[in-house]
């Protein structure tokens, strides 16, 4: 391989989304700090977030006609499929922050905000296409060194530095981890290419098997388990969701999780397609003797994954039970649908679990954005995340309360919101991918615990619905606020009672024959 | 046209949480004329409905990519079902006249709740059915969290719970069987025709069968409905014995036993004379019924004494599910009907008639009110309520009961025997309650004649007649003349028999 093969047209072409960002990016920049220094605050924010979001409504149509990127022989960056669903949904998430960034009043530079929410919105968009391990460290640095940032935008806030510093410690540990494990991958299989890693590395772990492996995936395991916030690598979530400027956390609790989901069904595929396409894989694990249908690494990474996803389940659920704070409670509750998710990659099939996946993320994101968009309107107004401070809301503000019923019992998965039919759709691919014992199990667990979560969930509603209140006043939001977050509480329960339209749409990005 | 039943419910939810806030007046009326409308329909339909099988309402392909359709169908017990929720909701409405916090608010949550009661019992499809379950549990948190009185907080998290429990038990089952039969389509017909190897169905429908006899009642899940009943306002503790319970029986009957029924089958050993899960939960029935009436006598609280008689009723609906012939199961259906009526009756006497006047339920408080005398209509449709309830031939629950335990008797004598234990205790509890509540023998000391002059009762308001009259014409009606009912289940309960689930 040698630069000469570099097709810069090409490149571009691939690129262009985030190209688009860029562009968005430096104009937000020259916009704010060139013609509006003098400009009110609030036109400044308005303006950046306008113009942020119109960079992100361009970069959905780049994302449309964007082309895969080989190099040498090698794949590069690939297009349509997961990553044309993730980076659209990243897309679209980015643009539902923007809108909510636009009541805030946390800083005093706004388009540097803009701008750096739409870098993170590129490194995103690379991780969800990216095939190659040096294009996927690259992404994943451009997003998480943003999302330092991000957490750390409220200057006047010590908490706000405190999440960032807690943040930045844990990212930079788990980033040197997945650096590692990357080398070790390297080394076993002499390529950077995803598909071609795991080719390599099933024949080499078939004859004899090799260590090494399991160490590079256990250390790639620890990478995005950080990213993703599953348990053990969970600890900076609490603190960030809690600290970060309420903007920044909705941004890392959707956002981000949509890409890093997406980098993990980029792997969890090449490891399918290491085995063949359409070849049904039946996990057994903890089956001693070698299994004719488990073989090479996949067996590896299900089981490490299925580990992580147990433990985040159990944790994440039953530390949510106690929390006082609201935002620490949907920190917690994250983990535990991390853990959920992470069943669906650990027993991962076709793309028929790509595209359950793919649509629990893209729904979840879409509801924690409402519930912090309510958060953030409560806790302007009362000055505290506290449980009381949502004491008496359907009297202080019907139409919040109203929304955050919808949200958060979409995040308990009450039907008919779309929390549940993405259960629903979820173990059922958990258990299509795999019938047996252990699959079922682990279904019938996280089944148990969702039980559970209603309890952390009500919890909320309760204060919101049933306690009286001690201070009556009512609640302004501002209106764009409002509109948006009625706008996803509709979506919420129309998606939750017509399933088939958003399915539908992820499903017509998979070329018939696979699914 | 029963269809109309759900929409109608949930339309009118929605509207009445939009109405005016400052005028209680016209969301009562308003959730009077749904309530109403609900029930014409429902009658209209039953009436349309008798003598035919199961007719298909609606069948639209809902998602599918997994071959879920918007399946709604009613046979003979769906009919009977529906008619006993129409008239539970216009009674529990009647019962709530006085309600006066968040008026609005209550109805729409009790018209919600209403909906997706009618939706289980119209779903055709078992992933349709399984939402509308759980569209039922939300209301039913905030009806008690917010209008309850005692420990009502503790009461509406721990119903919510125990049906998030049972519901996600349900769930399990509902994946399993439907990623087990391969077949693709979760209408209740196609996956009972699947043919569900034996040995899944050998541990799936005791999961599923206990996730819904928690709602059902089922000794010893059972805790939640006493504290759930005590803490709920009037008309939700109406609602939650009078159907909210049958859906949990429903869903037992036409899920568990319909689409499971080799689950049933004995498991070719016995452990102490218990040979399969048709012995266990039969048994466990059986504790139930005598369980329940045991503690209902030692209840000092006039609606425990009522929330333990649901128990113990509710077990004779599961004893006439486990006799699996034919008259037992009629006598199982017919149960869950009258008990619906004649609970309801009871609990709105005890909770809105008595309690909304007396502000006590203590049976030592009660005892000094000489309630006879003071109120005699209230003490008058205990009487009726009371002895449909013991079982007295010419109402409802005789019937039902009779039909259970000979059904019962032709498996094992033995259940019908231990049960016979619980119907004794039954009349001790409720004559205890008349003759401790209405009928004290201490005669009134001047004082009390004194502040009885000065304190006298609110009179009894016409909704309250009405209502009584309507529950009480119901069991008579039933009682006197079973067929109306009996002539729609029979042929129901005979195609669910010979053929798996329909």
């Amino acid at each position: 391989m040698n630069f000469a093969d570099l097709n810069y047209a090409a490149l571009f072409r691939a690129t262009l989304p985030e190209t688009v960002l860029e562009i968005a990016t430096l104009t937000v920049l020259v916009v704010d700090l060139g013609f509006l220094r003098k400009a009110a605050m609030q036109v400044r924010v308005a303006a950046a977030a306008l113009l942020g979001i119109a960079g992100c409504v361009v970069s959905v149509w780049a994302v449309t006609i964007a082309v895969r990127y080989v190099w040498g022989s090698d794949l590069l960056l690939t297009a349509g499929g997961s990553a044309e669903v993730a980076q659209v949904a990243i897309l679209a998430l980015t643009v539902l922050t923007l809108l909510l960034f636009i009541d805030s009043e946390f800083t005093r530079n706004p388009g540097e905000y803009v701008s750096v929410v739409l870098m993170a919105a590129a490194g995103g968009l690379i991780i969800s296409a990216a095939q190659d391990l040096i294009v996927i460290f690259t992404g994943l640095e451009l997003l998480s060194l943003s999302l330092y940032i991000l957490t750390a935008f409220a200057k006047k806030s010590g908490k706000s530095a405190e999440a960032a510093i807690k943040y930045y410690i844990f990212g930079a540990m788990s980033a040197a981890f997945l650096l590692f494990g990357f080398s070790y991958l390297y080394g076993i299989s002499g390529s950077t290419n995803l598909d071609r890693i795991v080719q390599e590395s099933y024949f080499t772990s078939v004859s004899g098997g090799s260590p090494l492996l399991y160490l590079a995936l256990a250390m790639i395991v620890t990478g995005l388990g950080f990213k993703v916030a599953a348990v053990p690598f969970h600890q900076w979530a609490p603190d960030t969701y809690e600290g970060a400027p309420i903007a920044s956390a909705s941004f890392i609790a959707s956002v981000s999780k949509v890409a890093s989901f997406a980098l993990l069904i980029s792997i969890s595929v090449a490891l399918a397609h290491g085995l063949g396409v359409g070849n049904p894989i039946r996990l057994v694990f903890f089956n001693l003797g070698p299994s004719p249908q488990l073989a090479g690494p996949q067996a590896q990474w299900a089981l490490l994954l299925a580990i992580v996803s147990v433990a985040s389940m159990i944790v994440g659920n039953l530390a949510a039970l106690v929390q006082s704070s609201v935002r620490r409670l949907l920190a917690y509750s994250a983990i535990a649908h991390a853990g959920y998710i992470l069943l669906g990659l650990a027993f991962f099939s076709s793309s028929l679990s790509a595209q359950a996946v793919l649509y629990y993320i893209v729904t979840y994101g879409l509801t924690t954005i409402g519930a912090f968009g309510v958060i953030g309107v409560v806790e302007r107004a009362v000055g505290s995340d506290r449980l009381d401070a949502f004491l008496g809301l359907h009297k202080r503000n019907p139409l919040l309360a109203g929304v955050l019923l919808v949200l958060f019992l979409s995040l308990a998965g009450i039907p008919p919101l779309v929390g549940f039919w993405a259960k629903f759709n979820l173990f059922a691919a958990v258990l299509r991918a795999s019938a047996g014992v252990v699959p079922f199990t682990l279904v019938a667990l996280a089944i148990a615990f969702s039980a559970v979560s209603l309890y952390y969930y009500l919890q909320v509603l309760k204060r919101a619905y049933v306690m009286p209140a001690t201070d009556d006043s009512p609640i302004k939001a501002h209106p764009v606020t409002l509109v948006v977050l009625v706008a996803i509480a509709v979506a919420v329960i129309v998606l939750g009672c017509f399933p088939a339209l958003l399915q539908g749409w992820i499903a017509h990005f998979y070329p018939a024959n696979v699914v | 046209m029963l269809a109309w039943t759900i929409y109608i419910s949930f339309a009118g939810a929605l509207m009445a949480a939009l109405l005016p806030k400052d005028k209680p007046v016209v969301a009562r009326w308003f959730a009077l004329l749904v309530a109403v409308a609900g029930m014409v329909i429902a009658m209209a339909g039953y009436a349309a409905g008798m003598g035919q099988g199961r007719a298909v309402i609606v069948d639209a392909l809902w998602i599918p990519s997994m071959g879920i359709h918007y399946l709604l169908a009613a046979d003979g017990i769906s009919r009977v079902l529906v008619l006993l929720t129409g008239i539970a909701a216009v009674a529990g409405i009647l019962f709530s006249w006085n309600v006066e916090l968040r008026v609005n608010e209550f109805f729409a949550f009790y018209l919600a709740l209403i909906g997706g009661v009618y939706g289980v019992f119209l779903s055709g499809d078992l992933f349709l059915l399984f939402v509308f379950y759980e569209i039922a549990i939300v209301p039913k948190y905030f009806l008690i969290a917010i209008w309850g009185s005692t420990r009502r907080e503790y009461g509406a998290m721990k119903l919510a719970l125990y049906s998030f429990v049972g519901s996600a038990m349900v769930l399990i089952g509902l994946i399993a069987a439907y990623t087990t039969s391969g077949s693709h389509s979760t209408a209740l017909t196609d996956l009972a025709h699947a043919g569900l190897p034996v040995s899944f169905q050998m541990w799936c429908f005791p999961m599923v069968f206990v996730g819904f006899a928690i709602l059902a009642g089922m000794w010893p899940f059972h805790t939640w409905a006493p504290t759930g009943h005590v803490a709920a306002p009037t008309a939700a503790s109406m609602l939650l014995a009078g159907v909210v319970m049958k859906l949990g029986a429903y869903g037992c009957l036409r899920v568990g036993i319909g689409l499971f029924p080799h689950g049933l089958d004995p498991w070719g050993f016995s452990f102490l004379g218990v040979g399969s899960w048709r012995d266990v939960f039969a048994w466990l029935a059986v504790i139930g019924i005598v369980y329940g009436a045991l503690v209902a006598l030692a209840q000092t609280d006039f609606k425990f004494v009522i929330g333990y008689s649901s128990v113990s009723h509710m077990g004779f609906v599961l004893l006439g599910l486990m006799t699996l012939n034919q008259i037992g199961l009629d006598g199982a259906v017919l149960q869950m009907f009258s008990h619906g009526v004649i609970a309801g009756l009871l609990f709105a006497i005890v909770g809105r008639v008595v309690y909304d006047r007396t502000h006590t339920r203590q049976f030592a408080d009660l005892e000094k009110m000489h309630l006879a005398r003071r109120l005699p209509f209230a003490a008058w449709a205990f009487v009726v309520a009371g002895v449909a309830s013991m079982g007295m031939p010419g109402f409802s629950g005789f019937v039902a009961e009779l039909q259970v335990l000979v059904g019962a008797w032709r498996v094992n004598p033995a259940w019908t025997a231990v049960s016979g234990i619980g119907i004794i205790v039954g009349v001790a509890y409720v004559w205890r309650a008349l003759q401790r509540a209405f009928f004290t023998d201490a005669v009134a000391t001047a004082h009390e004649l004194e502040s009885e002059q000065a304190h006298k009762f609110a009179p009894i308001t016409w909704p309250e007649i009405a209502g009584v009259t309507l529950l009480g014409a119901c069991t008579l009606a039933v009682g006197l003349y079973p067929r109306i009912l009996l002539d729609s289940i029979e042929p129901a309960v005979k195609a669910l028999l010979a053929g798996g689930a329909q």
